[in-house]
């Protein structure tokens, strides 16, 4: 009894955790080298210092001389959001429904599992650029683009909601003599639509944020206004068009946040 | 009413407010989707060649091109340096801000909304256009997309770390509070070891995304593999292409597996 007391009361109440402590070691001595290759010093620091001024200065004050462009690079950015958004989750349903491995066969659910990962495993904007080059500059090949992005999250993660249902509801609308639709349709959809609707809402977010990007590679939409006017040095017009960005990811984040309680 | 009437009830699943609120988000989304549909620019010309030119750019993909492999895991590794210098001080930062964030550790809404407008904004500017803003500043190369990833993840991180924080147990705060605890004590002993695995958590997932989004900034300038694809692509090699795209698919697949892995034993 006594020499449980004391090597109780020699137990630090904190113990040194070592292999955590040699990993953060590694990694702050990898932290060190991988900034040294990466450019990370005082030289380019002060020269960034020194750049970084007279680039905020030149983007002050913001300037809306051209905001009819401004207007129209936004409108076409939400419209390339709206549209890939419908397909991506017109298309990520059924994909979803195929991927859920409780309700197919393995040689279904395989083979779209894999498709899943190909869709997510390309940043939006090299598919883009794939696209690109396949049906030509414009508005088309983003909303391309963004419907092979929002197949890739919204199936992967509705394919994981419709995997962690309850099947007793399931097996209460197959005993009435439903079939295989009827089934899908009242006993697995109302238990995964509130969340469907939060990651395609969610989807509808990334996205506009995205929309704003493939106009740098000739995909349309803002992106191609924003970089035109940086190539051209006009950080004033690149400052409003930021501010004109974020706004409008504001307000879709209010909307999206409003169409989400409504389904809750 | 009779009692018969009031026997016979209509059971609704939903009050008439939700009812309308639905119909209403219905109605929105069609409008809207039939506004772009009806106004989106698509030039039908290019339309029609599209078969012609996947299969061209198919046939001129094959067979690859494995001499550019050297240059091209050369910039992968200036990629993953990239994603996890720019995920590090992405939390460094990201850390702070989301105390700022979190309304029981700052019970002050004015800073609470202040630190949420830095997450928006964070956000909102998608890594490309932070990495050509971070291009002006620093020039060409591989620091400006490490600041542009560490810039356009406090957004990401931040709002989920100040969102664990909210969701810590009060119970053992005020315990340490009322032993006496300073307030970084309770931060150190309360909040951080409730906080801990989502913080883990979430570090990780950036960092699986950063790989990803640090693959493409090359685009615009600011190192990584991106710089090779630009490469390749400007000189119109697209057996280059390939071997670069497939290098991207072979890391982000690896990286998806080291995550995943991870969180399953450590966290």
């Amino acid at each position: 009894m006594s020499t449980l007391d004391q090597t109780a009361a020699r137990r630090r109440a904190f113990t040194p955790n070592w292999p955590a402590r040699l990993f953060f070691l590694a990694f702050a001595i990898y932290l060190v080298y991988a900034a040294s290759r990466l450019g990370f010093n005082l030289e380019r620091m002060s020269y960034g210092l020194e750049h970084g001024q007279r680039f905020l200065a030149r983007m002050f004050p913001p300037s809306f001389a051209r905001s009819e462009l401004i207007i129209s690079g936004i409108v076409e950015s939400l419209q390339i959001a709206i549209i890939a958004s419908f397909f991506g989750i017109v298309l990520a349903l059924p994909v979803g429904f195929l991927a859920a491995r409780n309700l197919m066969p393995v040689w279904i659910t395989w083979p779209m599992r894999a498709f899943v990962a190909l869709c997510r495993s390309f940043h939006p904007i090299i598919v883009a650029i794939i696209f690109v080059k396949a049906i030509g500059f414009g508005a088309l090949a983003g909303v391309m683009a963004l419907i092979v992005a929002s197949v890739g999250f919204i199936s992967k993660l509705f394919a994981e909601a419709i995997e962690e249902i309850s099947l007793k509801q399931v097996e209460a609308v197959r005993a009435t003599g439903a079939g295989f639709f009827a089934v899908l349709v009242m006993g697995v959809l109302p238990q995964v639509l509130p969340r469907f609707i939060g990651f395609s809402t969610y989807q509808l977010d990334s996205n506009l944020r995205n929309s704003t990007m493939v106009g740098i590679v000739g995909g349309g939409g803002i992106g191609a206004t924003l970089f035109t006017a940086y190539q051209r040095f006009d950080f004033d017009v690149v400052l409003a068009i930021l501010i004109v960005i974020v706004g409008m990811i504001m307000v879709a984040e209010i909307v999206s946040g409003w169409a989400r309680r409504v389904f809750q | 009413m009779t009692v018969t009437e009031a026997l016979h009830h209509d059971w609704q699943r939903f009050t008439l407010a939700q009812k309308l609120s639905r119909y209403a988000f219905y109605l929105a989304s069609v409008a809207a989707l039939v506004i772009s549909l009806r106004t989106i620019e698509v030039i039908p010309e290019f339309l029609y060649d599209a078969p012609t030119q996947m299969a061209d750019l198919i046939t001129r993909m094959w067979p690859l091109d494995w001499t550019y492999l050297q240059p091209t895991l050369t910039a992968l590794i200036e990629t993953l340096h990239i994603a996890t210098v720019g995920t590090f001080l992405a939390v460094l930062m990201a850390v702070p801000i989301g105390l700022l964030a979190a309304r029981n550790v700052t019970p002050s809404a004015p800073i609470n909304l202040f630190a949420k407008f830095v997450f928006v904004t964070s956000r909102s500017v998608n890594s490309l256009i932070w990495a050509l803003l971070f291009v002006a500043v620093f020039g060409p190369g591989p620091l400006a997309g490490t600041m542009a990833i560490a810039f356009r993840s406090i957004g990401f991180t931040g709002k989920l770390f100040a969102e664990a924080l909210e969701e810590a147990n009060m119970g053992s705060i005020e315990a340490l509070t009322a032993s006496g605890a300073s307030r970084f004590s309770t931060l150190l002993m309360g909040y951080w070891p409730q906080a801990r695995p989502a913080f883990w958590s979430i570090a990780l997932f950036r960092w699986d995304i950063n790989i990803r989004e640090s693959a493409v900034l090359g685009l615009v300038g600011a190192g990584g593999i991106g710089v090779a694809l630009e490469t390749a692509m400007s000189l119109l090699y697209w057996d280059q292409v390939a071997v670069v795209l497939l290098a991207i698919f072979a890391v982000v697949v690896l990286a998806e597996i080291i995550v995943t892995t991870v969180r399953t034993r450590l966290i």
